[in-house]
């Protein structure tokens, strides 16, 4: 195994590109080293993306809009004084992630590009419209394309990024006023363990009706699941008692689940109406204001 | 396999070794330099027993290589006692018995000094979540949280005095 410690983009895809093994990233190294310890994956090349400038930080933009580096780790963004105060369902679905331990060193690009259909803040980045930029070599040298977080993961263990490309931030767009977002998961214990089923809802209120709404499941599908009939329960409402029971059917429908002893199918079905229920009256009551 | 060459401060003194690019810190701090504190309960993040901190970053040392210690500034269980005293923490440890077979003791100390860092008034709830990447299998964790919150109140106690 080779272990690079590029200073730039550039020079990290230069690397991934010229690899003809096994390639990895090391972000917090969360999941790569438990893979590497269990033999699971040995890297032939395995490119250290922190020494980059800029991978350590979160920006607050003048358009209000945030970016967030590829190494930032949860325990920054949770301690961050005012993301969480824009985005609270993100810092609260990346800060489920693992023990303190965990928090110090994973990444929300780690968690996406695992590939696992239950990464906790996956749903939540989704929910949200984040996209992600990857730059990857071109004919006259590197370009960056954006691409919707929505759009990377694809299946069990895998993911749309090619040879070559590297995250090099994740965007988050600015809040829209009277917005709100949650995520919640359901574990068999209260902490340390993977999410048997995740939700994400993301909303937005005129007065006390709400006019945009987005819903993300996770782990309860080979891969995360927008659910539109769950937003259109939701749009048009002001979160009365039919519109969450819409939610919680829609939400059921669009589940596809494994069965194991964490979770059977029918468990995971019913859990993901009542937790996308949950969530939506915590993003309403955020959109109302609620520091929550 | 080229073996890569670390410069890394390790409990306040400057250290350097070499170590093949897949050793884990956990692997260096035991094997290379000597510092069998820390422990390796399961190697894959669950138990805590390895914890120690990086540049003042809780960590599992058994889920980060030894080459990217390189600048970094490591505190292990071993800098925490001066030869003249033992930590408040490990007084409390031994007075209430948070501790049997103390392989987890380490890791829990190194935790829970990193919390009182960041929160000298810690609730139980807050102390039971802080700690809940550390596993212990024989005291069943509540001498171990009452050990935390007296040192924490001890501490404050003192800092008000010192006042
Ligand atoms: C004890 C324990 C508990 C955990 N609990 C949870 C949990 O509760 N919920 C949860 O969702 N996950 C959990 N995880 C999994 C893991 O911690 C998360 O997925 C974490 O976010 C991974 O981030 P990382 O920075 O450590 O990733 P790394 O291990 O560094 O990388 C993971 C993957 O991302 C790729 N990658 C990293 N950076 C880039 C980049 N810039 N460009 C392209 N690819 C990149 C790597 O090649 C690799 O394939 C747990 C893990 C452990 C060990
Ligand atoms: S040995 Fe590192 S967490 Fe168990
Ligand atoms: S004292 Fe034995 S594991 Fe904690």
């Amino acid at each position: 195994m080779q272990y690079h410690t590029p200073d730039s983009f550039e020079d990290a895809v230069a690397i991934a590109n010229a690899a003809t093994g096994t390639t990895r990233f090391l972000a917090g190294g969360t999941d790569v080293l438990v893979q590497l310890r269990a033999d699971i994956v040995t890297p032939d090349d395995l490119i250290d993306i922190k020494h980059i400038a800029g991978t350590h930080d979160i920006t607050h933009n003048a358009d209000g809009s945030w970016t967030i580096g590829v190494a930032v780790t949860g325990a920054e963004m949770s301690e961050h004084p005012t993301l969480k105060n824009d985005w609270p369902g993100l810092v609260e679905a990346m800060d489920l992630v693992g023990s303190t331990q965990i928090q110090g060193r994973a990444t929300l690009v780690g968690n996406l590009c695992n590939g696992s259909p239950a990464a906790d803040s996956v749903p939540a980045m989704i929910a949200i419209n984040a996209s992600i930029d990857i730059t990857n070599a071109t004919d006259t040298g590197t370009a960056t394309r954006q691409v919707a977080a929505a759009d990377i993961h694809t299946g069990p263990g895998k993911t749309s990024l090619t040879k070559g490309d590297v995250i090099s931030a994740v965007n988050i767009p600015a809040v829209q006023p009277n917005s709100g977002d949650a995520y919640l998961r359901f574990i068999p214990r209260t902490e340390m363990d993977i999410a048997v089923v995740g939700v994400a809802v993301n909303l937005t209120l005129e007065g006390d009706t709400i006019t945009a709404a987005k819903v993300v499941l996770g782990a309860v599908a080979p891969s995360y699941v927008t659910v539109t009939d769950a937003a259109n329960a939701l749009i048009g409402s002001t979160l009365d008692e039919a519109a969450l029971d819409a939610l919680a059917t829609a939400a059921s429908a669009a589940c596809n689940p494994i069965d194991d002893k964490r979770g059977t199918i029918e468990f995971r079905t019913q859990v993901s109406g009542v937790l996308a229920k949950r969530a939506a009256v915590i993003a309403y009551a955020r959109a109302k204001g609620a520091n929550t | 396999m080229s073996m890569i060459h670390v410069n890394t401060t390790v409990n306040g003194d400057e250290v350097d070794f070499v170590c093949d690019p897949r050793e884990t810190l956990l692997d260096v701090l035991r094997d290379r330099l000597s510092l069998t504190g820390a422990k390796e309960g399961c190697g894959t993040g669950d138990c805590g027993a390895c914890s120690v901190t990086v540049d003042d970053r809780l960590v599992c040392s058994c889920l980060m290589l030894g080459a990217e210690a390189e600048g970094k500034s490591i505190a292990t269980i071993e800098g925490m006692a001066t030869t003249e005293a033992l930590d408040p923490l490990q007084v409390k440890f031994i007075e209430y018995a948070a501790l049997q077979c103390g392989i987890c003791t380490p890791g829990i100390l190194i935790a829970t000094r990193a919390l009182l860092a960041k929160n000298p008034d810690p609730t139980e709830e807050e102390v039971r979540y802080w700690l809940a990447g550390n596993l212990c299998r024989c005291t069943g964790y509540d001498k171990i949280i009452r050990a935390v919150l007296d040192t924490a109140k001890d501490l404050r106690a003192d800092a008000g005095e010192a006042r």
